[in-house]
């Protein structure tokens, strides 16, 4: 055991690592929300807007959480998808899989850097609301954040881990992982604070993983909501998705790449725009 | 001599494909072992069988007195596997890679061991991205060694190499072997399986074909001979030439190849049959069959 915990630390360091030194991939994750923050700011202004659900709050004081939770959810689903398949394809997998490292211990690393890697995007996203915007955290409610960002990211990253096992090939995976969240993101409360939409938008929200980690998490920063913030409801939505991941990864991942799949695919190919 | 490997009517199919039908072999402890086949023989899917990365559909296996398709951990802790197309993270270093996966083993080599016995001492704190393939395959040798493995094996070990870098990986796997390290490997190169095998198994349509040391091999076919000779255009009747032989000829763009158990015989009929009518006989040879012949000849290929 405690050379399992071993081999994890030195995972979760080279996977780290990995993600570090690969410059398109972090700066996706990390710069990307950035500057769609600032931008958003720059459009609509840093007035109010009235918010059905969080009340009169500043944009950045929307944006900056919801943003915060999009770049964790990439850093996590997207991330992971994309490195798992590209390194599965490059039979890296199958290395891993023809050595004593325990299954469990491998993907916990990569699990376990990825949510390192969105707490520190997370971390930057809220700094900059916070230094520059103007944006309010209440310490009171920093709890309901954590219980949030804890089972919004490891969900994201289960499901990550998922469609490395549903995209056959490297190639598959970043369409299939920005054809999920990129559409989510508008239904979420993320890109654009819904007004009113159409009740199938709304349902369709709530019932994907997405909404709930994005306004579990916002709330508990908004100075509307009532302490301590947390939103069981909203949780229970995502650890029913995380268990729905983990089933789907224990049925489809495989280690061994697909007969002729192109190989040396290192680049962080990204077709969309996040 | 306890067997470091037991295999018998090993069976893998794929749908309708039998990958392996029915393939008996033992390695003995502390054996270089060579599979030989051309692509398709099976020669991967058995490796892959014995290496736990594929289970069989039928036939008993035994690795190190394990069964790879349950032995799991324990059993990979007492292997290595040097695959060809087992790929690395490129953004690390050597000796982070190093690092990494020697933490897995319970009898692990000294990063500053397995480097040298690879010869990367300089490349140590270098990105595998910046190493040359030559380089990165050293890596993946040294993470074969890395827990210092009681069997180890070698997906074409040398395919790539220069000359040089050849007879040093020779080298390093006659020293793994004299060290007692049962050693599996595949290869393409027959001069490989020759120089370094002490068996050999030669595999075709899923099949062992032959097996036994290098020079029994040939010896199995050491009664043979080859006439080798160029026949220049000539309007004379070539049956006369053929017809009467002892041997089996075959022809391929005007070269001609006889293959005879009565050399001398022969060769004095196609001399005389050249001489009479004139004709000069282009880069005639006769030689015994060596081993790439007789290699060729089981897997099915004509030279």
């Amino acid at each position: 055991m405690s050379r399992d915990l071993g081999i994890l630390w030195r995972s979760i360091r080279a996977e780290s690592r990995i993600f570090w030194r690969s410059p398109v991939g972090a700066f996706f994750t990390l710069g990307l929300p950035l500057i769609m923050l600032v931008l958003f700011v720059a459009l609509f202004g840093n007035d109010s807007i009235g918010h059905p659900e969080y009340g009169d709050i500043t944009t950045a004081q929307f944006y900056a959480p919801g943003l915060g939770v999009f770049a964790a959810a990439s850093a996590t689903y997207t991330n992971i998808a994309i490195n798992l398949s590209m390194r599965r394809d490059d039979g890296i997998l199958k290395r891993v899989r023809g050595t004593p490292i325990p299954p469990w211990v491998f993907l916990g690393g990569v699990i376990l850097s990825a949510v390192w890697v969105a707490l520190v995007a997370t971390i930057v996203m809220l700094g900059l609301g916070v230094a520059a915007y103007g944006v309010e955290l209440e310490l009171d409610k920093v709890p309901a954040m954590i219980v949030s960002f804890v089972v919004g990211t490891i969900c994201f990253a289960t499901l990550g881990v998922a469609l490395t096992g549903v995209a056959k090939t490297a190639a598959a995976a970043p369409a299939i992982a920005n054809a999920t969240i990129l559409p989510m993101g508008f239904i979420s409360d993320v890109f654009i604070p819904l007004d009113d939409p159409p009740s199938w938008l709304t349902w369709a929200g709530n019932v994907l993983p997405l909404k709930p980690f994005a306004v579990s998490f916002t709330d508990a920063m908004s100075p509307f909501t009532a302490t301590p913030g947390f939103q069981w409801g909203r949780i229970a939505i995502l650890l029913a998705w995380t268990a729905v991941g983990g089933f789907v990864a224990w049925k489809t991942f495989r280690w061994e790449p697909v007969p002729g799949a192109p190989k040396g695919r290192r680049r962080r190919n990204r077709s969309a725009v996040v | 001599m306890t067997n470091a490997i037991d295999v018998s009517g090993l069976t893998k199919a794929y749908g309708d494909l039998r990958a392996v039908n029915g393939v008996s072999f033992s390695v003995p402890e502390g054996q270089v072992f060579a599979i030989l086949g051309p692509n398709g023989a099976g020669k991967s899917t058995t490796v892959e069988i014995l290496e736990g990365h594929r289970e069989r559909d039928s036939g008993e296996v035994s690795v190190l007195g394990l069964d790879p398709a349950t032995g799991g951990r324990a059993f990979r802790d007492r292997i290595g596997i040097v695959l060809q197309e087992a790929g690395v993270d490129k953004e690390l270093t050597v000796r982070e890679t190093l690092d990494l996966y020697s933490t897995a083993y319970t009898h692990r080599r000294s990063i500053a061991e397995v480097i040298e016995l690879v010869e990367l001492d300089e490349k140590l704190d270098t990105r595998i991205s910046r190493l040359s393939g030559g380089q990165q395959r050293r890596v993946d040798l040294a993470l074969g060694l890395i827990g210092t493995p009681e069997l180890i094996f070698l997906d074409e070990p040398t395919t790539g190499f220069d000359p040089a870098a050849r007879r040093r990986s020779w080298e390093l796997i006659q020293g793994l072997a004299a060290g007692g390290t049962t050693v599996v490997l595949t290869t393409h190169y027959l001069e490989e399986a020759e120089h370094l095998a002490d068996n050999i198994i030669v595999m075709a349509g899923g099949k062992v074909v032959a097996e036994g040391t290098p020079e029994s091999l040939r010896q199995n076919a050491s009664t043979e001979s080859v006439i080798r000779f160029g026949l220049p255009q000539v309007d004379a009747r070539v049956e006369e030439l053929f017809e009467p032989l002892h041997g089996k000829a075959q022809g391929r763009d005007r070269r001609i190849e006889i293959t005879t158990t009565k050399p001398t015989a022969d060769l004095a009929h196609i001399t005389g049959w050249a001489v009479a009518r004139g004709i000069e006989l282009d880069g005639l040879i006769v030689e015994s069959l060596t081993l790439e012949d007789v290699y060729l000849r089981l897997v099915g290929e004509d030279a």
